[in-house]
Parts: structure tokens; sequence; C-alpha cells
């Protein structure tokens, strides 16, 4: 959904952790986490990234970590039952999940410490920015 | 298509996102099966799950990005069966490193646990673009690439190809159905342990789908002209000049043995994918600054 007019909107974190920055830029400093399937309120944009409060405070957001889909339901806009408890509800709204990780591994094997080794390592944006500029590489128009 | 394709390449640095793709009329089905599934009646769910079946006709958001998540470590840890992770911390830190740029100027910077990149011991000619953004490349696809530019060429297209959900398409509707049934449905109330165990069970099939596409039958022709041109749009903005994609693509159609179960199986011939790039002129490549041919030989030039 296009975000240009801003009517404040509420939209659900759709990564593990975001990190809020203080600019609209990867390299901006950050000032907050907000995790998977929790909503800011965004309140404005500029090119990819939304303005955006939360629980812990206010900056940006890059725009694909956000959604309007309910996550809690696994779908786009189907209302959530709400007479289910947390539990059921884990498994309701997350489908696939560390739960149906485990019973698959029990039956199907596979080398999931080599994925859990793999997924260890994430860069920060300032070391990836420096290693394009060691090599000569110009990004155009910077980091969005 | 041509004439689009050349339009794509002229507007390369348009953020404009693929779209979306292969939305499917699932919703009546999902009614069809809502109302009773495995011989259980889902009641005052029914009409939930129906909702849950239409808003995922709607788009390729099939699955939420956790969902995605957990298939794409599934896919991942089966490919490591037949493809051993690489033992080479210099030659693995600089993938990842290059493939974890690249994915900051693409058009899905953030996946739900992030782009990680791993090279594995094969001599085929090869990667793997699992969902959420597990990328597999082959130590024999990296031989082949001549400089660093080559090698972001091959590992923007298979960015390209998780932001543009490639490997999930594989995913039969059945599958997606039988599970809204079981996620939508109020039998989950009194008997998790045997849902829990349904679940799984459409869980496997799942990636077992993705597999079979992945490994053996490859994705449409259009899917990795599209993925090319999402390549072309990555490196442009990342500061790599597009062309490598070309030169890569050279250096491939060179090496690669028909029959062989490798990319020769799974994609176009480079030839074909060279065509749809035109406008793209290996020759023209800008010349690889020695500062950054140095450190992809001394990277990856042992491989």
């Amino acid at each position: 959904m296009a975000l240009t007019a801003f009517a404040a909107q509420v939209m659900n974190v759709q990564v593990r952790d975001v990190q809020v920055r203080s600019t609209p830029s990867f390299l901006g400093k950050i000032v907050g986490t907000v995790s998977y399937g929790q909503s800011v309120t965004v309140t404005g944009a500029k090119g990819d990234w939304n303005q955006v409060a939360h629980a812990g405070g206010q900056g940006w957001i890059h725009a694909s970590a956000l959604t309007t889909a309910d996550l809690d339901l696994s779908s786009g806009s189907g209302q959530a039952p709400t007479s289910v408890s947390g539990q059921e509800m884990a498994l309701a709204g997350k489908g696939f999940n560390a739960q149906v990780e485990q019973k698959y591994r029990q039956t199907h094997g596979g080398d999931f410490a080599s994925v859990d080794r793999m997924e260890k390592t994430t860069l920060q944006t300032g070391r990836l920015m420096s290693f394009l500029q060691e090599g000569g590489v110009k990004p155009q128009g910077g980091v969005q | 298509m041509k004439a689009r394709h050349l339009a794509a390449l002229a507007l390369f640095s348009l953020l404009a996102l693929v779209g979306c793709k292969g939305a499917e009329i699932v919703g009546g089905i999902a009614k069809d099966m809502g109302l009773n599934i495995g011989g259980v009646p889902v009641g005052g769910y029914a009409e939930s799950a129906v909702k849950s079946g239409e808003a995922v006709a709607r788009s390729m958001e099939d699955f939420t990005p956790e969902q995605e998540y957990y298939i794409g470590r599934a896919v991942t840890a089966t490919l490591f069966g037949t493809y051993r992770p690489l033992n080479n911390q210099a030659a693995g830190e600089y993938v990842n490193t290059l493939g974890q740029s690249l994915a900051l100027f693409s058009e899905q910077p953030l996946t739900y646990a992030g782009y990680h990149f791993q090279i594995v011991d094969s001599d085929e000619i090869n990667a793997f673009a699992a969902p959420g953004g597990f990328i597999l490349v082959t130590r024999g696809l990296v031989r082949c690439c001549p400089n660093e530019t080559a090698l972001a060429a091959v590992l923007a297209h298979e960015i390209a190809h998780v932001q543009n959900r490639d490997a999930l398409r594989a995913i039969k509707k059945s599958r997606i159905t039988e599970a809204l049934g079981i996620i939508g449905g109020e039998a989950i109330k009194h008997a998790a342990g045997a849902d829990l165990a349904q679940l799984t069970g459409i869980f496997a099939d799942s990636v077992g789908d993705v597999m079979t596409n992945m490994v053996n039958n490859g994705y449409s022709r259009s899917y990795e002209y599209e993925a090319d041109q999402g390549a072309v749009r990555i490196l442009h903005r990342a500061g790599y000049d597009p062309a490598g994609l070309v030169v890569m693509l050279k250096a491939m159609q060179s090496r690669l043995v028909s029959g062989r179960g490798d990319f020769a199986k799974t994609h176009p011939a480079p030839a074909d994918r060279i065509e749809e790039l035109a406008g793209l002129d290996a020759g023209a490549m800008a010349t690889e600054p020695a500062v950054r041919l140095a450190r992809f030989r001394k990277a990856v030039g042992s491989l």
C-alpha cells in the first residue's frame, strides 16, 4: 500500500528484529529495536523509509520491515479469533514455527547446525559500506 | 517481451517492486475445505478460515515472513545434506560481506532474519536462493567468476530470487489450503498434538516442493529473466557495473556441460539470458580497479 498522505497508520513489524534509526538511512544512529509482530504508528515517509512512533520512542524504519498485514493470523485481513488461549494462538497464528521445525527435525533430520552457523554472520552497515568503498565501488545515490 | 526488458533496463534505477505475482484464487477452495477439515467441523472459525484463504489468494503473501524463514531454514538444512558448507573462513567472509552489501541495495534489504551467504563444496556450477534469504553458491560457480563484479552479479541474481519469493511459488496451493484449514481451524482447541503433526507433515511437503523445483525442475524462464533484471537494478544501485552479469553468463556458457546436474539443468541457456539483457555488453564492462581485483583473487582465487 502506498503511503503518500499521512494520516498516521498502524503497521506491523515483519522481520525478527528491526533497528529504529535516528535518520532515514541504514547509517543512521540506532535509537531502538522493534520485534516481529509488534505494531508501530507510521507518521511520515521519506524514500524507502517510514517515520514511526513505537512503544520505546520515535525514529525511522525501512519500509521493507513493515507490513499492513495482521501477522498474528498469517494472512492479510482476517479477524483474529478472540476466544483461544495464547498458546493456541501461537500455533494458530504462526503456522510453521519453531515448534513445527523441532518436530520436522525429529523425522527428517537435516543439517540445521550449519544453518544456525550461517545465520550468525550479520555485518553492520558501516562495515558493508567500508567494504564497498575499499573496493572502489561507488553506490548510486547513497545508502537508502 | 523484448521492449519490456529494454524499458526495464533503461529504468533500472527505479525502485518499483517487481510486483505481486502468482496470486492464485484459493479462497473458494479454502471455503470448501474450511467447513470440514479431516471430518472435524470447524464451526465458528469457518468464516475466519475463509477470510484467511481469501487474503492469501490476493497476493504472494501465502506465508508470513516468519513462516517463510522456517521453510528457508529447512530447505537450507536439506541442501546442506548434499552440498556441504565449504570450510574456508576467508572466502566465506568475503562472499558474505559482498552479498550483504548488495542486499542493502535490493528492493527488500530486510528479511525476517537477514540475508546470509555460504559457499558450498561442490564443483557444480550452481547456486540456490532459499526462502527468507539463505543463499548458497557452489565453489564451481565462484571459480567461474573472473572478478568481483561477476560474482556480485551471481549473488544479486540470487537476492532477486529471494525478494521475488520464487522458491515459495513452488509450493502447491493444496498445501497452503490445507495449512490454512489447520491454522484457521477450531480443531486446534481440541487436538493441538494431532494438528501439530499434521502441520509438520504439510511443512515437510512444502519443503519438498521447494526442493524439487530448486534442484530438479528449475524455475520458469520468466522468473529467471526477472531475477536477471532484479540483479541489474541491485548492481547498478550498489555501484557495480551491471555488465558484470553478462561477463558472468559468458564465463558460464563456456564451462557449462549439458546434461550435468547444475545450472544447465535448471536455468535457461546463458545465451538466451544474454539476449534478454540486450543493451548490456560484456566487452564494455568497466575495468575492475586493481584493489578490487586483488581482494577478489586473495579471497577466492584458491578455491
